[in-house]
């Protein structure tokens, strides 16, 4: 013993009892697997939830410096500071908050006068910023040294290329639209249309032009015709390279004190740092799909293997859910022992999916669920995971392997995936051994409970189980495999019912699952929650501004309050004014519209609605003349805190991106924004007015000025903005439905366009089952083959040549034309026809050996007058004259002879029979008449006829019934007193002999009657039980080639081609009964058909004289009809009834050799040209027509589905029944070709050297092998036999071997 | 090793029929299509893989960024793909050993998968150096070819394939077609090759997957005789 084999047991050794442990305590150990799970992935709770939406950190203004790029100098620093802030952000982002209206609004305004005066400000202030700069002691400070210096736009955005500042300052503002040039704004006929010319057409997540350029979103801007408020917002957006307290705070005290904000609001303590997380962009998330979409394919294509179970969908997700909560562990021990995830774990996942694999698993399955099944569930278990023990610790010895030397590649990234790896195999070893196969076990456990009750009448009419040594097998070996079962378990399976073509079933599939309509659910859903999570202004900035107590909602309440002085540096005197700006109505005054204001306080007729609940100030009222209109005031509200959370979380990613500056993992700090508030007076409004917009525009009022009185509700804006919202929402969701109907009909379109080659795919694994090979699936692996030992009747002299069976009984008939009919059940052999003894309760082989040795010396025994009397009476029983009297019309006439007649020939025949014997002495004519008449009734008769006067008148009487020609010459012979003695000496004899001679080539069984056809024409009608000879009919010459044996309907096909109907009639008498003393039979089983006291009479009802000119080859009845096949290459369909024929169907190329018909009137036909063709016997049209062998087709057999075919090419070929498209084929062995059975449905066994295999027809899949003992190991299976007992007859040259497949009948119903 | 090469090459025996003639050639070109938009849609996925390498945000417009490579590199890629799948399992029948291991589709996909896995991995992981890099990749693509092939004409072709594509590849970059950011071979990334032998590998398995059924009938008649 090597140290591999030691090895090798030792590992099956210790899986053995593994699986013993397993199997025995599944609930604790299921138990026990989850706790683990549990706890290794207890540490995954402290990683961050993947996300990628930015994550904010504030820190107050003051005192703000940048954080040192050096993490650990700063580690004690602040607990809750995160990780990501570090070093200097990639910029600084001052906004410069500007709130503009024309006060006050007088009626004849455009609704373009809204927004163009306020927008023609922006370069004013643009430039103020620009030229802004800090004087102080160290010299003066522009805003060219602070600003972040921009370059080239990325080539790809040649169209933003004079929108947006290259090389200088990132300065964004509205005036960008115009390059920042005044005299082109006011050249501008068309504000709306410049500012929208850049906005795509389509739904766009991220950020557009317009909202770069206003830095807000464009809803806020306040630029449309529509603006009821009349205040424009927009911002100039400045990026700042580094932070500069000083020069800041003097820009912002120069704003605030040239463009005043009374009553602005805005908290300006905290600046917000924005960290970015690596943005996925969708064509990013194409590669990960693609990965994705391949993982599920390998998992589909895996986990539809695993078969032969309860619950397959059970078994499928326990597979993935191993694979999957080992993926969970992994990642968390590498947590717990500070190995840090730094990879994407959505990327490299599928990758370990597919290292792991799920092969283990269905291999487990498989081989466990193919070990004997009427083994207790815990030695199946175990049998199961120690034959696969090896397998898997080969398996996973080589994954290590290779994982290892991936570890040694030193590539950071590589090693980790490694360490994840191996620590995902051993977690997945550890959780297939434990918790998968406990799975596996309470599956199969429920599955025999399940099948307990129905298979009990299958294990009836097994063969007592032989007691067997359950000794532990740790091998796979064939010799040490237990030799009881005789069951090979094949599960009744919902997804094997049927082979429907793939299309169908996926249709079927879509259909019963709804998949399609669940999909788009499932997809609507994940996409509102995506949208709903990464809205910027949806429900997680809702949640987290509740969580950290800044909600905006919340400030609304809070009355305004003066910003605080120390935000700003105090070394500024001049900013003392606008730091504090305690008296707004000072303020005010410094400005014209102010004033104006100011003049119609105390008026409050027309009160602004949208002022009056939360303007402090001096509130804008209209001062009631009527020329004037409305004063409007700015305000600065809760909701203009920090504006720019109301962009897109895209806004400056995609800013940055112009200038190829990544945010990703990277952080910018925005500063809190420096608001500015305008007021344009009427004039300046007028100024700056297009010519050509006064035509353009209608009033302002006239459009929307009417409905304002009505309308002035305070919160009927925001109803309409949420209007607007919701709007956006449909869109979206419609958009969704419409996209995932339009993805599921292009890829149905793409299935049916690639659906052909893919067809039958499956089954074509099994081409490479080689003769010699074993026999496996395209696993690789191959179902364990069991070896039982079969029923082997034994008793043919010479090769078996024709089987027949009902079921109940079986009939051979081997080449010497002995046939021999055997219990289907036990295998005891029942009878041997011809015999030459009349032993009714002799049976199986001992019968055989007193028969064979009783021949011999039969004239000895037959001498005894006992015996001959007793045979003579027996003889008599059946009266001879109904042979000839056919006619249904002369039967009474018979019947009134018989009972007069009856006492006659029985004392005739007593002395003919002593006469016969003082005859001739040297002959034994009595004995040889008595075996000779029970399968030769007419040479009996002559015998009968010749001797007795009144037999010769009734022999002649018959003989004017018979019209047949053949039949009368031959009696009219007989007749003759001169021949009589020669035919009586040479007519038995060779008649005896003859019959050895002349072979059956073709039989039939129904009810207890065989038919047999034999090659000198004759047609024999015997009991099965008693063997005795109840009729015969030898008027035609030519051998019969085939039979069909039907409901009292025999139709025989001869080698001349000619067709006859025979009709087998019963007559039941009664008296005749009586007369015999009828109880004596009574004790051989009655027969379901025939009772053998019942009088057959086989009569010729019609030939077809010439149905085919050559040799009939096939025949096939079936829904009334009868299909003959010749040798002419034609097949005929003729009406059962009235023997018509019907078709005459052309189409091969050779001579016909094989027929199937059903009651669906589907009739396949294979011919010597290796071709089968379909038709339609309704209509005798050829339905299709494929090329199947190579060489004659041998044999054909139909299920509802499919077609199988065998050839002289020894390949079976499964073909789908309405397309004619060949699904696999599978490769037999030499000289097994033809041997090929359909138990079921969706069952096929094939023979094979000593064994037989069974396969699924629908999916092609080996399931599994059954040697049959020794004896037949070098012998092919030349024909194959299914009985309906679930019981297969092989036939192995002159024995037959008898197979028990009894959950089989699970199958049946 | 699955096969033995001592097998002499069987006569090619046209088939008698016409019918199953033109079915063949049907089939033939469909698989061709078929190994054609697997092809090109390979070549899209793993090009964007390798263009993200130089662009990690993307600009909005997603489409632009599918088809950034030049319009001839899809087209040609699916060609290739569609000459290798027919290739492969033409190459069988004509040496006469048929491909035997592991012929499913599970292990077809995982193939698949395994080869978008080489590429991420040449696309995303830094390497110390080329050298290395390529390396890995031929280590994993000769475990690729390990694991889902183990023929010996499939490493052979798949060697010819890689050769030959490096070949054309060099010839166009020296043409100035198109270029590499930072060629180590030549005019080329070294590990290239490996990707081309894995590709050829993984087309070689798909190919002769689809061609299971027809390859299967010829087979019959072959055997047979």
């Amino acid at each position: 013993m090597t140290l591999t084999e030691k090895l090798r047991e030792r590992i099956s050794r210790a899986f053995y009892s593994h699986g013993l442990l397993c199997a025995s305590y599944p609930i604790p150990i299921i138990l026990f697997t989850g706790l683990c799970i549990l706890a290794c992935c207890y540490p995954l709770l402290k990683l961050p939830l993947p996300g990628t939406g930015p994550v904010e950190y504030s820190t107050p203004v003051k005192d703000y410096f940048p954080p040192s790029p050096d993490p650990v100098s700063q580690q004690g620093d602040l607990g809750e500071r995160p990780d990501w802030y570090v070093g200097a952000p990639v910029a600084y982002i001052q906004q410069i908050f500007v709130k503009a209206t024309v006060s006050p609004w007088q009626k004849n305004f455009l609704a373009v006068d809204v927004f163009r005066s306020p927008l023609s400000r922006v370069f004013q202030l643009v430039e103020e910023i620009r030229n802004h700069a800090l004087r102080d002691s160290s010299g003066v400070k522009s805003l060219e040294e602070v600003c972040l210096q921009v370059t080239d736009l990325l080539p790809g955005l040649k169209k933003l290329r004079n929108l947006l500042p290259e090389h200088g300052c990132l300065l964004l503002s509205p005036g960008n639209f115009w390059q920042n040039d005044r005299e082109r704004f006011n050249a501008d006929p068309d504000i709306i249309k410049t500012i929208h010319q850049h906005e795509p057409k389509t739904l766009q997540t991220s950020a557009t032009l317009k909202d770069l350029l206003f830095g807000l979103p464009g809803k806020y801007s306040g630029v449309n015709l529509y603006n009821r408020k009349r205040v424009v917002s927009y911002t100039v957006t400045l990026g700042l390279q580094r932070y500069d307290s000083r020069f800041l705070s003097s820009l912002r005290s120069r704003l605030k004190l040239l463009h005043p904000s009374p009553n602005c609001t805005l908290r300006e303590e905290n600046i917000v740092h924005v960290h970015f997380k690596e943005e996925i962009g969708i064509a990013e998330l194409i590669p990960l799909v693609t990965t994705y979409i391949i993982l599920f394919a390998y998992i589909y294509f895996s986990t539809r293997k695993i078969d032969m179970v309860k619950s397959k969908w059970g078994l499928a997700l326990a597979a993935v859910v191993t694979v999957l909560s080992s993926l969970l562990m992994s990642v968390g021990l590498c947590t717990l022992f500070g190995l840090t995830p730094t990879l994407n774990g959505g990327e490299i996942f599928p990758y370990l999916v597919v290292v792991i694999g799920l092969e283990n698993v269905l291999v487990l399955t498989k081989s466990v669920v193919s070990t004997p099944v009427d083994l207790e569930v815990k030695l199946r278990i175990a049998q199961g995971l120690s034959n696969e023990s090896w397998s898997i610790m080969k398996n996973m010895a080589t994954e290590l392997g290779i994982i290892l030397i991936g570890y040694f590649t030193l590539v950071p990234a590589i090693q980790e995936f490694c360490l994840f790896a191996v620590v995902g195999l051993v977690s997945d070893f550890f959780l297939q051994m434990f918790f998968f196969t406990t799975v596996l076990s309470i599956d199969i456990r429920r599955m025999e409970l399940a099948d307990l009750n129905k298979r009990l009448p299958a294990e009836a009419c097994l063969p007592p189980a032989k007691a067997v040594s359950r000794s532990q097998r740790y091998e796979r070996q064939p010799a040490l495999r237990p030799a009881t079962p005789h069951t090979i378990t094949l599960q009744p399976s919902s997804f094997r019912n049927l082979r429907l073509p793939k299309r169908l079933r996926v249709i079927y599939f879509f259909a019963r699952t709804r998949l399609a309509q669940r999909l788009i659910m499932a997809g609507t859903v994940i996409w509102i929650g995506i949208l709903v999570y990464t809205d910027p202004a949806g429900l997680r900035t809702y949640l987290t501004s509740q969580v950290t107590e800044q909600s905006p909602l919340g400030e609304a309440g809070l009355p305004p309050m003066p910003v605080p002085g120390g935000v700003l540096p105090a070394g500024d005197p001049k900013l003392d004014l606008s730091v504090f700006p305690a008296d707004p109505v000072q303020l005010s005054e410094n400005q014209t519209q102010q004033r104006e204001q100011k003049s119609g306080l105390d008026s409050l007729s027309r009160l602004e609605a949208n002022q009056h609940s939360w303007a402090q100030g001096p509130e804008g009222k209209g001062n009631g003349q009527t020329e004037l209109g409305t004063e409007a005031e700015v305000t600065w509200g809760a909701e203009d805190e920090e504006i720019w959370r109301k962009l897109s979380f895209r806004h400056w990613p995609s800013l940055f991106s112009y200038y190829n500056i990544t945010l990703a993992k990277r952080y910018i700090s925005i500063l809190p924004a420096i608001p500015v508030t305008l007021y344009l007076n009427p004039q300046e409004a007028l100024e700056v007015r297009h010519p050509q917009e006064a035509n353009r525009y209608h009033p302002f009022l006239a459009s929307s000025g009417a409905k304002l009185g009505a309308a002035a509700q305070p919160d009927q804006a925001s109803p309409k903005l949420q209007g607007h919202r919701d709007v956006t929402l449909y869109k979206v969701a419609a958009l969704g439905l419409a996209s995932g109907i339009i993805l599921v009909l292009l890829l149905f379109c793409l299935y049916k366009v690639f659906c052909p080659k893919n067809y039958g795919q499956n089954g074509l694994a099994h081409s490479r089952r080689k003769r010699g090979d074993l026999p496996c699936d395209d696993y690789g692996y191959s179902p364990p083959e069991t070896e039982i030992v079969p029923l082997v009747l034994r008793g043919h002299l010479m090769d078996i040549e024709c089987l027949a069976s009902d079921g109940m009984l079986l009939v051979s008939c081997c080449l010497v034309g002995q046939i021999r009919v055997w219990d289907a059940q036990t295998g005891d052999c029942l009878t041997v026809i011809p015999k030459p003894r009349l032993r009714r309760d002799s049976s199986g082989v001992f019968d055989y050996q007193e028969s064979w040795d009783h021949s011999p010396d039969g004239k000895n025994s037959l001498d005894d007058s006992f015996e001959s009397s007793h045979q003579l009476k027996r003889m008599l029983g059946p009266p001879q004259p109904p042979l000839f009297c056919d006619q249904p019309d002369l039967t009474s006439l018979i019947d009134t002879n018989f009972s007069e007649q009856v006492k006659v020939p029985e004392s005739e025949t007593r002395l003919r029979a002593v006469g016969g014997r003082q005859k001739e002495a040297g002959y034994d004519f009595s004995s040889l008449v008595g075996k000779v008449y029970e399968e030769h009734s007419t040479s009996n008769c002559i015998g009968f006829t010749g001797l007795p006067a009144p037999h010769g008148q009734a022999g002649s009487r018959s003989l004017g019934c018979g019209n047949e020609e053949g039949g009368c010459s031959s009696r009219r012979r007989s007749l003759g007193d001169e021949s009589f003695t020669a035919f009586d000496k040479s007519s038995p004899l060779p008649s005896w002999g003859g019959d050895l001679e002349s072979s059956v080539w073709s039989l039939d069984l129904q009810g207890n009657l065989i038919v047999a056809g034999r090659s000198n024409g004759k047609l024999e009608v015997w009991d099965a039980i008693e063997g005795t000879l109840r009729s015969s009919n030898e008027e035609g010459q030519s051998g019969i080639t085939a039979l069909v044996f039907l409901n009292h309907r025999i139709v025989a096909a001869r080698l001349n081609g000619s067709l006859d109907f025979f009709s087998l009639e019963t007559h039941t008498s009664f008296n005749h009964l009586q007369f015999r003393g009828a109880p004596s039979r009574s004790s051989i089983p009655s027969s379901p058909v025939f009772s053998s006291s019942d009088i057959i009479t086989c009569q010729l009802t019609h030939t077809v004289s010439c149905a085919h000119q050559k040799p009939i080859t096939a025949l096939k009845a079936a829904a009334g009809r009868l299909v003959t096949g010749s040798q002419d290459h034609t097949l005929r369909v003729f009406r059962l009834e009235d023997s018509c024929c019907l078709f005459t169907l052309q189409g091969h190329s050779g001579a016909i050799t094989a027929v199937y018909m059903d009651q669906t009137m589907v009739l396949a036909s294979g011919g010597q040209d290796g071709a089968i063709c379909l038709w339609d016997v309704l209509t005798g049209s050829k339905v299709s027509h494929m090329y199947a062998h190579r060489g004659d087709v041998t044999s054909l057999t139909c299920t509802t589905s499919c077609v199988i075919s065998s050839g002289l090419d020894d390949v079976i070929s499964i073909w789908d029944r309405s397309s004619g498209i060949k699904l696999y084929s599978i490769q037999q062995e030499m000289g097994c070709g033809a041997s090929l059975g359909v138990i079921s449905d969706n069952l096929l066994v094939t023979g094979g050297q000593g064994c037989v295999s069974f396969w699924d027809i629908g999916y092609g899949d080996l399931l599994q092998t059954v040697y049959l003992g020794k004896s037949n190991e070098s012998q092919p299976a030349r024909q194959i036999l299914v009985l309906e007992n679930a019981a297969i007859v092989c036939n192995f040259g002159s024995e037959l071997s008898l197979v028990y497949v009894p959950s089989v009948l699970e199958k049946l119903d | 090793m699955a096969e033995n090469d001592a097998m002499p090459t069987l006569p090619k025996k046209c088939g008698p029929y016409i019918s199953s003639v033109t079915s063949r050639g049907m089939n033939l070109v469909i698989r061709g299509i078929v190994l054609f938009f697997i092809g090109v849609f390979l070549a899209l996925v793993l090009n964007l893989l390798q263009i993200q390498r130089n662009v990690t945000l993307f600009p909005p417009d997603v489409i632009t960024s599918i088809f950034s490579s030049a319009w001839w590199v899809p087209p040609c890629c699916g060609t290739a793909s569609a000459v290798i799948g027919l290739l492969y399992p033409c190459m069988d029948r004509h040496l006469g050993e048929p491909h035997k291991f592991k012929r499913e589709w599970s292990s077809v996909m995982r193939c698949v998968a395994v080869f978008v896995g080489i590429n991420h991995a040449s696309a995303k992981v830094d390497f110390a150096n080329n050298i290395q890099l390529s390396l890995t990749l031929a280590a994993l693509s000769i475990g690729l070819w390990w694991t889902f092939d183990r023929s010996r004409s499939g490493f052979g072709l798949g060697v010819g394939i890689a050769f030959l594509a490096t070949l054309v590849s060099q010839f166009l970059v020296y043409n100035g077609v198109y270029q590499y950011t930072s060629p180590d071979f030549l005019y080329v990334r070294s590990w290239l090759p490996c990707i081309f032998f894995a590709g050829g590998i993984t087309m070689g398995n798909i190919g002769r997957q689809l061609a299971m059924v027809p390859l299967h009938r010829r087979s019959d008649r072959t055997e047979l005789k």
